[in-house]
């Protein structure tokens, strides 16, 4: 048992890190998502980690980082198809809201299966001003399936796809912590630092906390994809996705407070932040849905 | 990251497992709830049963009789034994968690001989006379004054909250020995015998009715100056190093009981809800049983985690919560707290956003040390 990263897995994260920080900023990222960062994410091997032989709990590690950069597309799904083809997942329901539509090169519906759509009869309109300004939408009329991806198994995108949007909202939950006490640091009023007053020391507390607890589940989560053997694996990965997903979304409304009026500002990165929180809140499962499972798992033993 | 324990932490599981099966059945009748006497001989005679089966003082070292167990067995042993529904330690918490390591890792030879094989076989019972009516949360501001006079220290002041009080035989308490220095700087760190002249000793009754909280009075109390561990005014720092002891470990009986009661609750929940927020709660005490075991893992590679500052503060919070929910699942049913442990649980957690550091003081503490914010005055 050891829910820490090791040797291995800390040089993973200093690699990944280093690439994004070098190549993957600020100013790039608010030109959103493309088939160059696309690929350039590809050729580092993000995408094929399965492949190359690491674990779930690595590609955890690799999430985290993509989400303290806010790297935006649909990275998750791409990661489940694992065939260098631009791959989103939305679930079953009438007209669908589809994300980055102009760029994928398969759209799949977690329907029991997991079901391929026929892009080239698809009958979508871009909508504007979308929610998340790094991830545009468009509403589909009805989507057309063309038969189950081959070896895809729903249930395992589903605890997967959970589990890695989880680790990316842990890692951007850490950004948000580290972005608010650097600015509460700096920022001064009454002649003293913001980050001196209990009122704003409490506020990032929390936040600091919320994002610990979270790391902690989303760690468990990856390690329990490793270990499926393990009772409670359904569980661990409801919990991941509710955990890390929250405080996404709450460090996300903390830290624009403690941005004061820069955290209303379009400027201050704070809201790209918060966005991307809701939006993945609607993906794998809301918080609320994995709630209402992790309590029906006390009365069914899953 | 790696879920699954190795085959000697696994050896060590089923070791304690067969132990207690075998020992438990054993275990006399629960004792009354006020019944103080009879606790402390349930209590120490459990301690004697963990010290003859080779579990005491786990945390200890070897030398000082101690089990010398990595921090993942601790885990375990909290673990098994929480669900086993062995007896918690009890009367026997400050001995063997807190005073012990202390006088283990500050204390003379004589002291270490005197006490610690007493506290391991439970022939000894400790309080804790720290916190005072005006030093609570500021706790350095304590006054209770110790005056040289000879060999002897004699002792004048006030305690409070100092449980079990009325059946120890010894307490570790911190006194003012220098009254002119900065407030952390003049105090010292005593081992003081609980029936020496001039103590007295007022149960304290809770919001739950019951009283393992003691107020003690101490007037004139001599009590020999070798009695004091550490250097004089060192106190503050000597209480200071029995944190370190804990290791991650804090709160795993508490976290497994939380699972339990949400187990215990389920059934209960009808309304979707409530469903909702038990599915809430459920998550919150797994995230901490994640960063329970997260901070083990950190304190086996000897590398303090961050984590183990904040769990007093997550789980006090997450507690408050489900013991809320409780009350709302049960309605009218929780209104008799007799043989209702939701209720009475509701109860007892009360106090656990305020015990061993309020939660407000938890997060400056986290803000300062975690984040590097500046520091209040002190």
């Amino acid at each position: 048992m050891f829910l820490d990263l090791t040797d291995d897995q800390l040089a993973l994260r200093d690699g990944i890190r280093a690439l994004l920080d070098g190549r993957f900023g600020p100013d790039r990222i608010r030109h959103g998502f493309d088939r160059a960062m696309f690929a350039e994410l590809a050729d580092a091997g993000v995408f094929s980690l399965i492949a190359d032989g690491f674990a779930w709990a690595d590609a955890v590690v690799v999430f985290e980082q993509l989400g303290e950069f806010c790297i935006p597309g649909p990275l998750v799904a791409s990661f489940l198809a694992a065939d260098g083809r631009i791959t989103a997942a939305i679930d079953a329901g009438a007209a669908p809201v589809i994300e980055h539509l102009d760029l994928l090169d398969r759209l799949v519906v977690l329907d029991g299966a997991v079901r391929e759509v026929d892009l080239a009869q698809l009958d979508a309109t871009p909508l504007d001003w979308p929610l998340d300004p790094l991830t545009p939408v468009w509403r589909s009329a009805a989507v057309i399936e063309t038969g189950a991806l081959p070896g895809a198994d729903v249930d395992a995108w589903q605890r997967r796809g959970a589990v890695l949007t989880a680790a990316f909202c842990l890692g951007m939950s850490q950004r948000l912590v580290d972005t608010s006490v650097t600015y509460a640091a700096e920022r001064r009023q009454f002649d003293r630092p913001i980050g001196g007053f209990q009122a704003i020391k409490h506020l990032l507390a929390d936040m600091a906390v919320r994002s610990e607890v979270a790391r902690a589940a989303v760690y468990s989560a990856g390690a329990h994809l490793d270990a499926d053997e393990l009772p409670g694996l359904a569980r661990s990965v409801s919990v991941a996705k509710a955990l890390a997903g929250e405080a996404a979304i709450r460090n996300g409304k903390d830290a624009t407070q403690v941005h004061g009026g820069m955290g209303f500002t379009w400027e201050v990165d704070v809201h790209l932040y918060l966005k991307r929180a809701w939006v993945l809140d609607t993906q794998f499962g809301s918080a609320e849905h994995h709630y209402d499972l992790a309590a029906a798992s006390l009365t069914s033993g899953s | 990251m790696e879920l699954r324990y190795s085959e000697s932490d696994e050896a060590f599981r089923a070791r304690l497992a067969d132990w207690l099966a075998a020992e438990l059945p054993k275990l006399p009748a629960l004792p009354a709830r006020e019944d103080w006497s009879a606790r402390r001989r349930y209590d120490t005679d459990w301690q004697k049963r963990l010290f003859e089966g080779g579990y005491a003082g786990l945390n200890w070292p070897k030398a000082y009789g101690g089990a010398d167990a990595s921090p993942t067995e601790q885990l375990i042993f909290f673990e098994e034994t929480t669900k086993a529904k062995a007896p918690y330690v009890g009367v026997n918490f400050v001995g063997t968690l807190h005073a012990g390591p202390t006088l283990v890792e500050e204390g003379s030879d004589e002291q270490k001989a005197a006490h610690l094989p007493k506290i391991l076989a439970g022939d000894e019972v400790w309080c804790q006379g720290f916190s005072e009516p005006n030093a609570g949360s500021d706790l350095a501001s304590l006054r209770t004054r110790a005056e040289r006079d000879g060999d002897d220290s004699v002792l004048n002041g006030q305690k409070i909250w100092c449980s079990f009080g009325h059946i120890a035989d010894v307490g570790e308490f911190l006194v003012r020995t220098d009254p002119d220095a900065p407030k952390n700087r003049g105090i010292s760190w005593l081992v003081l015998p609980m029936d020496l002249p001039g103590i007295e000793i007022r149960p304290i009754k809770t919001v739950l009715g019951s009283s393992e909280f003691c107020e003690v009075f101490l007037t004139d109390v001599r009590v020999p100056v070798a009695n004091r561990v550490g250097a004089e005014n060192d106190g503050w720092r000597v209480t200071n190093v029995t944190l370190k002891y804990e290791r991650g470990t804090a709160f795993v009986s508490e976290l497994i009981d939380s699972l339990r009661l949400c187990e215990d609750l389920a059934p209960l929940v009808h309304d979707p809800v409530a469903r909702r927020e038990l599915g809430r709660s459920l998550a919150d005490f797994e995230g901490l049983w994640a960063l329970t075991k997260r901070n083990v893992s950190q304190a086996s590679r000897g590398v303090p985690g961050r984590g183990a500052m904040m769990i007093k503060l997550a789980y006090s919070e997450a507690r408050q919560r489900f013991g809320e929910l409780c009350l709302r699942v049960l309605e009218r049913d929780a209104l008799s707290i007799e043989g209702n442990e939701l209720v009475e649980e509701r109860l007892r957690t009360l106090a656990l956003p305020i015990a061993a550091g309020a939660s407000q003081i938890q997060r400056n503490i986290i803000s300062e040390r975690v984040l590097g914010l500046p520091r209040e005055p002190r």
